[in-house]
Order: C-alpha cells, then sequence, then structure tokens
C-alpha cells in the first residue's frame, strides 16, 4: 500500500528537517540563526571559546560515564536476577521498583530524589549539598531501569540449558557464570551501558530538580539558554551532537551486525 | 543420610542461598535507597506543612512522633481550580500527542514491517537516529524553525503565501510539533514490533477470500495490531502527561501544565509540600494508564 | 552391579507429578532408550539424573553410589541437551574441551582428548569453527564429542536425532551404536519417536503419565504390548475387545469371530478383556471365511493407502470394528469395496492388562 510508504517518508521528512536545518545552519556567517549568510565555521570557533559550555560538557560526561558504570553493575544484578533467579521471595515488589523509573514522570522523580537527598543530608550528613555527585546518583537510578530491561531481555533469549551444559561438564556454578553467563551478557552490558551514558548526557528534568550551584550540566546550560531563545552557538553545538550521534549510533550498528552475525543472525 | 521425613526442599539445592545473597543484597539496598525511600519522603513531605525555615517545611510526624501532618495539599490540588484545570489540561495533551502520535506513527510503522527484510533495519535506525540527537537540540532547532524571524516564515514570506510573520513560536501548535517530534519514536517502536510479527500469511488469506486490501486492512491488519497500538499510545501518554522541558520552551507562556505547576512551586515559590503533593497527584493519575501498559507488556 | 538403579523416584511440579515412583534399572554398557509422549516425565528423569532437579522421593545410585546429594558438577553422567546447547561465543575446539578444562586436564593431553573425540564424530578439520557456521548434523556431533571427551559413565541424551533431518536421522542413529559400542559408556535416550527408539536401544521402557508401564527389549515390547497405551504409542496395533470364554477363547462381537490367543488370557469365563493385534500380522484373501471360525473375520475394504514397501487397508469387518492391515505394496493392494476375509496366527494376539 502506496499511502503508508507515503506516510513513512512524510514521517520521517517531519522527524529529519529541523535536524537537518540545523546542521545546514551551523555553517551560516549569520548571527541569527537559521538566516543564511555565508559559509562560515565562525560558529564552532564561538563554540570552542564558551568556557561555560565547555566545562558543563565535561561534567556532563564525567557524570554520564560513573551514573552509566553504576547503573549497569546495579541493572546487570537485578536483570540476572529476574531472568535466572525464577521465582524469589519479593521478586513482584522488586520488579516494580527497579521499572518505576521507567514509567514516572520526571519530574517525579527529580523531585522526590530530591527530597530524599536533603532528608538524608539532614539525617546522616550524607550526601552533603547538591552537585555532581548527586546527579550522578540520580541518573545511575534512570539508567539502572533502562540496563535491568536490556539485560534481563538478552539473558531471557540466551538458552537456559547453556549453563546446565556447563555445570553438566564440571563446572561449578561459579565458574559457569564467568565463563558461559558472562560472555552471553557481555553485548547488553555494553548496550546497557551506552543507552545509560547517552540518557545522563540528555537530561535535564532530573539534572536541574538534584543538582546544586556546583553541578551545571551541559543540558542545563543549555535550556537555560533556550529560554532566552536559539542562539547560533548552541546551534553549532547541535550541529556537533548530531555529528557524534551519528557516528556513535552507526557504529553500535555495526557491532550489533557483527554479534549478530556471530550468533548466527538470532 | 537420606532422612524420608525431610520436607521436599523448593529450592534448587546447588543455587545455594549465599550466592543469591551477593546478587540480590546489593540491588534490593539500592533499591530501597533510591527508589522506595523517595517515594516515601515523598509522600512524608506531600502530608508536611509550608514554613519559612530551611528545609522550608514542617515534617507530617513532629518530635517524639507526634502527628503534625496535614491533608491541607492534597485538598488545594483537588480543589483549587488553578490546580484541577492545570490537571486536564496536561491530561487533555498528553491524549491529544499520543493520538498525534499514533496517527503519524501507524503509516511508518506499517511501511517500515512491509518493507523487504534488508531494508527494516536501516529504516528502524533512521527512525531512532533524532532520538539520540539530544533532546534540547531538536527543541532548540524548533525554535530556529518557528520563530517569527525563523526559517519557516521566511520561506512563506518568500513564496508570497503570508506578508506578515505568523505567531507560530510560543503557541499550541509550536507546543504539539514539539512534543510529536520528541516522541514519536516512543510510538513507531512497539507499532512497528507488533505490525513486524504479523503473519503476512494472514492477510493473503483475507485476499483469498475475496476482500479487498482497504477491507484486508480494516478487518485484519488494524485489529491485529491493536495491542502494539494501545502499548505505543500508553507509552507517549505516559511521559507526556508530565512533561515540562517542551511546555516551557515552545508552549504559549499562560499555559499551566502539571509539569510546569510543580516546577513553580518547587523552585519560584519554595513550597516544597504543595510540590510534592502534586507529584503524588501526578502519580496517582498515571497509576492506571501505567497499570495498562504493564498488562499489554506482560500480554505479549 | 547396574550402572543405574532409581527407587522409587518422584516429582512433582505445582499439581502435577511429572514422576510418579518410578523404579529402573540399567546395567553398564546398556543403550536404554525411554519413550513417551509430551509431558510423560521422560525429559525429568534424565534432568534428575543430570542433577538439576532434585527429586522429592527415592534414591537414583551410579554404581551403588548415591547421585541426589550431588551438584551437577560433581555427577559422573554427561548429557546432550535437545537444543544442544553449544557454546555460542567459544569454538567447536573449545566447546569440546570445555569439560577437561573444568577438569583440570593438562594442556597437551587436553589436545590430544579433543582431537580424538573429534576423530570419533568424524569432524576433523572444523576446530576453528563457531557453532553457527555449522550444519544441523555436524552441531549435534560436536555436542555428541563434547558430552563424550569429558568419559562419563552415562550419558544422557534429550532426543537426540529430534533436531535433525528426516534424511539424516537414520545414518546418525546407526553412528550413535557405533559410538555407544565404540565408549563402551551407558547411553540412556530420550525420544518421543518408537521408531528411533526401537531402532537404537538394547532395551526399551514407556512411559505414561510418571510411570514405567513396560520395559524390555524391543522386539518383546513391539510383540507383546503390556496395555493398550503401549499398543497403540508402538505402530499402532489394532484393540480388539471381547468377553473369556470358558474354554479360554474370547468372544468378539465387534470382530464378528472367536480371537483364541496362543498364550493363556489368565482372566476367569465372563471378564472383559482387551486384545491387540498389530497391521502387519493380519493377512488379507478375497472370499468369505465359513461363519464359525476361528481367529479369522470377513469385512469390507473401505479405504487402501499407498505407502511405499507397505500398502494400509482399513477393512470395516462384519461385527462393526475397523480393522488397519498393513501388507508388502508388492502383493498388489486389494480394490475398494471388495469383500475380504482377514486372518492371523494366535501368537499375533497380545493380551492387555487393561
Amino acid at each position: 500500500m502506496s499511502a503508508a510508504r507515503a506516510g513513512l517518508w512524510l514521517g520521517l521528512g517531519f522527524l529529519y528537517l529541523p535536524i537537518v536545518l540545523l546542521v545546514a545552519y551551523a555553517f551560516s556567517a549569520d548571527r541569527i540563526p537559521f538566516q543564511w549568510g555565508g559559509f562560515s565555521l565562525r560558529w564552532f570557533v564561538a563554540l570552542a571559546g564558551d568556557e561555560r559550555l565547555i566545562e558543563a560538557a565535561l561534567l556532563s560526561l564525567r557524570v554520564a560515564a560513573g551514573a552509566a558504570t553504576l547503573a549497569v553493575l546495579v541493572g546487570g544484578l537485578a536483570g540476572f536476577a529476574l531472568a535466572r533467579f525464577g521465582p524469589f521471595r519479593g521478586r513482584a515488589l522488586f520488579g516494580a521498583l527497579i521499572g518505576a523509573p521507567l514509567v514516572l514522570p520526571e519530574v517525579v522523580t527529580g523531585l522526590s530524589l530530591l527530597l530524599l537527598f536533603v532528608a538524608l543530608e539532614g539525617a546522616i550528613g550524607w550526601p552533603a549539598g547538591r552537585g555532581a555527585l548527586t546527579v550522578l546518583l540520580a541518573h545511575a537510578t534512570l539508567g539502572a531501569a533502562y540496563a535491568a530491561v536490556v539485560i534481563q531481555a538478552r539473558l531471557a533469549e540466551a538458552d537456559r540449558s547453556l549453563e546446565e551444559a556447563a555445570m553438566d561438564l564440571g563446572a561449578t556454578p561459579f565458574v559457569a557464570f564467568r565463563t558461559v553467563t558472562l560472555p552471553l551478557m557481555a553485548p547488553s552490558l555494553l548496550a546497557a551501558w551506552l543507552l545509560a551514558f547517552t540518557l545522563s548526557l540528555d537530561d535535564v528534568v532530573l539534572a536541574s530538580f538534584v543538582s546544586g550551584p556546583a553541578g551545571t550540566t551541559l543540558p542545563m546550560v543549555l535550556f537555560s539558554r533556550l529560554k532566552l531563545g536559539l542562539t547560533p552557538e548552541v546551534n553549532a553545538l547541535g550541529a556537533v551532537i548530531v555529528a557524534v550521534a551519528a557516528v556513535a549510533l552507526g557504529l553500535a550498528a555495526l557491532l550489533l551486525a557483527r554479534v549478530d552475525a556471530r550468533r548466527g543472525g538470532g | 543420610m537420606r532422612r524420608p521425613d525431610r520436607p521436599p526442599r523448593p529450592a534448587r539445592r546447588f543455587r545455594l542461598a549465599p550466592r543469591r545473597l551477593v546478587v540480590l543484597l546489593p540491588a534490593w539496598a539500592w533499591l530501597a535507597l533510591f527508589v522506595a525511600a523517595p517515594a516515601l519522603v515523598l509522600l512524608g513531605i506531600a502530608l508536611g506543612e509550608y514554613d519559612t525555615g530551611v528545609p522550608p517545611f514542617r515534617p507530617p510526624l513532629g518530635p517524639g512522633g507526634a502527628w503534625q501532618g496535614t491533608l491541607a495539599n492534597f485538598a488545594a490540588v483537588a480543589t483549587d481550580p488553578f490546580y484541577r484545570d492545570g490537571f486536564l489540561r496536561s491530561l487533555l495533551v498528553a491524549f491529544a500527542t499520543a493520538a498525534l502520535c499514533l496517527l503519524v506513527g501507524y503509516p511508518m510503522a506499517l511501511a517500515m514491517a512491509r518493507a523487504p527484510e534488508a531494508r527494516r533495519t536501516p529504516l528502524l535506525l533512521a527512525v531512532l537516529l533524532p532520538f539520540w540527537t539530544g533532546f534540547l537540540i531538536r527543541v532548540g532547532a524548533w525554535i530556529g524553525l518557528l520563530r517569527d524571524e525563523g526559517w519557516l516564515n521566511g520561506v512563506l514570506r518568500a513564496l508570497g503565501v503570508i506578508g506578515e510573520p505568523l505567531p507560530l513560536l510560543y503557541s499550541d501548535l509550536a507546543m504539539y510539533v514539539g512534543m510529536v517530534h520528541a516522541y514519536l519514536p516512543f510510538a513507531v517502536l512497539p507499532l512497528y514490533a507488533a505490525l513486524a510479527r504479523r503473519d503476512p500469511a494472514v492477510e493473503e488469506a483475507a485476499a483469498d477470500l475475496g476482500a479487498r486490501p482497504a477491507v484486508v486492512f480494516v478487518t485484519v491488519t488494524l485489529p491485529l495490531s491493536a495491542p502494539g497500538a494501545a502499548a505505543a499510545f500508553l507509552l507517549v501518554f505516559i511521559p507526556a502527561a508530565g512533561e515540562f522541558v517542551i511546555p516551557d520552551l515552545l508552549g504559549p507562556p499562560e499555559a499551566q501544565l502539571v509539569g510546569r505547576m510543580l516546577w513553580g512551586e518547587f523552585f519560584q515559590n519554595r513550597d516544597w509540600p504543595l510540590a510534592a503533593a502534586l507529584a503524588v497527584a501526578l502519580l496517582a493519575v498515571l497509576i492506571l494508564p501505567v497499570r495498562l501498559f504493564q498488562r499489554l507488556e506482560a500480554g505479549r | 552391579m547396574s550402572l543405574l538403579r532409581a527407587e522409587g523416584v518422584a516429582k512433582r511440579f505445582g499439581a502435577t507429578a511429572a514422576l510418579d515412583g518410578l523404579d529402573l534399572e540399567i546395567a553398564p554398557g546398556e543403550f536404554f532408550a525411554l519413550l513417551g509422549g509430551s509431558g510423560s516425565g521422560k525429559t525429568t528423569l534424565l534432568r534428575l539424573i543430570a542433577g538439576f532437579e532434585t527429586p522429592d522421593a527415592g534414591r537414583l545410585l551410579l554404581e551403588g553410589r548415591d547421585l541426589v546429594p550431588l551438584p551437577p558438577h560433581a555427577r559422573p553422567v554427561a548429557m546432550m541437551f535437545q537444543s544442544y546447547a553449544l557454546f555460542p561465543h567459544l569454538s567447536v575446539f573449545d566447546n569440546v574441551a570445555y569439560g577437561l578444562r573444568r577438569a583440570g586436564v593438562p594442556r597437551e593431553e587436553r589436545r590430544r582428548r579433543v582431537a580424538e573425540a573429534l576423530a570419533l564424530v568424524r569432524l576433523e578439520g572444523l576446530e576453528r569453527r563457531r557453532p553457527h557456521q555449522l550444519s544441523g548434523g555436524q552441531r549435534q556431533r560436536v555436542a555428541l564429542a563434547r558430552s563424550l571427551v569429558v568419559r562419563p559413565r552415562l550419558l544422557l541424551l534429550d532426543e537426540p536425532l529430534a533436531a535433525l533431518d528426516a534424511g539424516l536421522r537414520e545414518a546418525t542413529g546407526f553412528e550413535l551404536r557405533a559410538l555407544q559400542r565404540a565408549t563402551g559408556a551407558g547411553f540412556v535416550m530420550v525420544t518421543h519417536d518408537q521408531a528411533e527408539a526401537m531402532a537404537l536401544a538394547d532395551r526399551i521402557g514407556v512411559l505414561e503419565r510418571g510411570r514405567l508401564v513396560q520395559v524390555g527389549p524391543p522386539a518383546a515390547v513391539y510383540e507383546r504390548p503390556a496395555t493398550r497405551f503401549v499398543a497403540a504409542f508402538l505402530g499402532g496395533a489394532n484393540l480388539l475387545a471381547g468377553l473369556v470364554r470358558a474354554d479360554g477363547g474370547v468372544d468378539c462381537a465387534e470382530a464378528g469371530c472367536l480371537l483364541r490367543p496362543a498364550a493363556p488370557v489368565g482372566r476367569p469365563a465372563g471378564a472383559p478383556v482387551t486384545l491387540a493385534l498389530r497391521p502387519e500380522r493380519v493377512r488379507l484373501r478375497s472370499g468369505e471365511a465359513p461363519a464359525d471360525a476361528v481367529n479369522a473375520a470377513r469385512g469390507t475394504v473401505a479405504e487402501v493407502a499407498f505407502r511405499g514397501e507397505l500398502s494400509t487397508a482399513l477393512v470395516r469387518l462384519d461385527g462393526g470394528a475397523t480393522l488397519r492391515v498393513s501388507r508388502p505394496s508388492a502383493e498388489g493392494a486389494p480394490a475398494r469395496g471388495a469383500r475380504v476375509t482377514l486372518t492371523w496366527p494366535a501368537e499375533a494376539l497380545a493380551v492387555l492388562a487393561d
């Protein structure tokens, strides 16, 4: 049916129009974004000199790396338990808690985590103040929910008898985990890390709630600038982010294709 | 020695409990601290009273555990027309966004599911790529597109369609465009998953029995994809109901939505208990769609 | 001493009893096939022996040693899974070497034994391949090599031929037999395919709802099924119901004749009894037998199906029953609607317990 095909191309056009324009006009010399004033790299140069933006970006990368690592640890444990432990005591509650950040509105998660951090500081003095650490913990909580889903799904589709075969051939449960389960989980651990990393880099709501004066992330800076409208520097930054995302997704697709091929095409 | 009177053990013997504890204990601790505890604190503060101190509220339990809480915040959320209208408007915006996403996303997902096998993954990546380009960057692009001096007004003026620029930005239209743009991938993915799973032979059987293509679509394809469509709708509706950033950056400044009210109560009015009560109320409103979504997911 | 001994083994999953007090003995070097439909408990028994499940009651002894307290990795048994469960991230060599590594076999010996095992299943030269680069038959042989290389006392095979193309099954079956003889290990195979079980095993056991209803050499079980279930499951025997006479014969109204089995019926006169009769033991000729004939019934040919080597005819007897009759196609097929007489030797009639 060609109506559906037309709908697909229109939809893709709608999705890509603003992105394509954003990238194209990043190379415009004009001071007003989305106005063509001749080809120029001046806004990329201006971007490289914008210390506040650079500083926020570096902080965001550090927070995202830490949050993603923590998220994979927690989500990996939770996903493994859900996929391999069968019915254990409290499983329903466990599943509901790990998945809650997926379905809660960000404003609710952000507010409740902030209130927790305030209450914790009042009670035990930790975490002292709000900043990069609290943002990292909030992002790890969100990332762990996604990581658990990705890892559980991967383990659920892996034949359970693989681990049984390992034990049958003399592997203790720990050795079976190390030599069979962990290698099987590896691609999903990497995917979960990248997902949690991206979520952290992209989040403005959680960060705005739980951060403090010393913890301004890149999206927080972007948000405050966009409130005043789009500037050429932000436009140039957008082009950089689109380029990085395209390259990263392309690499991920290649990696997935290779892993798929190794597993015999699924 | 074997003791026949021993009751059968439910757990497999070789999965010793300590090994499981190594996995479960840290996970439980994390969930208790960062998921369960915040929810309880939120509920507690929603029952507290606004106060000018630091932190700016009186907890519901005073010294010695004496009850000094209040339901006044919930009463305000329920009865004050300002909050009530904000809730209704948020649900309306979420509903309209979800419906628009289905409308735009369904033909996309259908065309992807009908594409040759080799082209499906590239198409799927094409739908996902915008999702990874940064949420704020995409909203920023729409600002550049829709401003009075923006790209769209420029094109329309150059074509002679309009004389004066249209006030596109900071309107409901801009907000919906931004919302659909942000949430469209959420709708396409479950729709595509549902449609790609279908057995083409079923549609061929309907055609073979004399149904025209349009009739095949209405009597076979559409009903079979209904659970996927419901999941897609909810997957957009749930986060959209609490959305704050897009209405704030693209929508009309006067429009009040739950996300914005909550944000405002917290950051501008510093009324933490009221903000918490709004959050709890939003949760209560969303429980039904969330349960429905989980039911759909479990039924797959 | 028996290799494996199961005494009163029971296992429940929730409300259903997968195994219900099962007794079994397997001799060293024996090829034993457990035959049963889905849900008969046959895979559960394998998993109990391998150690993936714990019995609710009963004992499992391997060469007199109680298996139940041992975790799977400490049991001298190996299992070949229905899905083969080849490690997708390891090469053929590393798959086969996995068990030897766990046992701490030194590198040189490990290499030698993997090479031997791969030679045994004729997979030399494929050491570096990954499982997904192999055909179904090659995967099956890697799984076999991986199980055999650890020299288990007992090899458990869960539907070893089910995932193979029909054309490969017979050849692979012969190979399995040869391997079993070459290694001298006890083989316990689980299958739902009666032809496979009978072709490969020294003895077969038929499982029905968690109980072994008959155990014996294939020919004996096939010729003399003990119950209706066994008679129907193995080759689809004809069942004829009748009443025992004082002289030991059986009045069978639905066949319209007197049945006289060679073995004593073992029931009092007047008792109801069911007899099984194999389709290929029935002889068919045209014409009418005398009305009072013994082990001879008259009927009309209802359907004829050509099955290659054999043809099957459905004959509607005058007494009302329909009998399946198999005979070599070379003997020519009877015409549909023809009046025929069916006869069978007395020893072809097996008296069923139920």
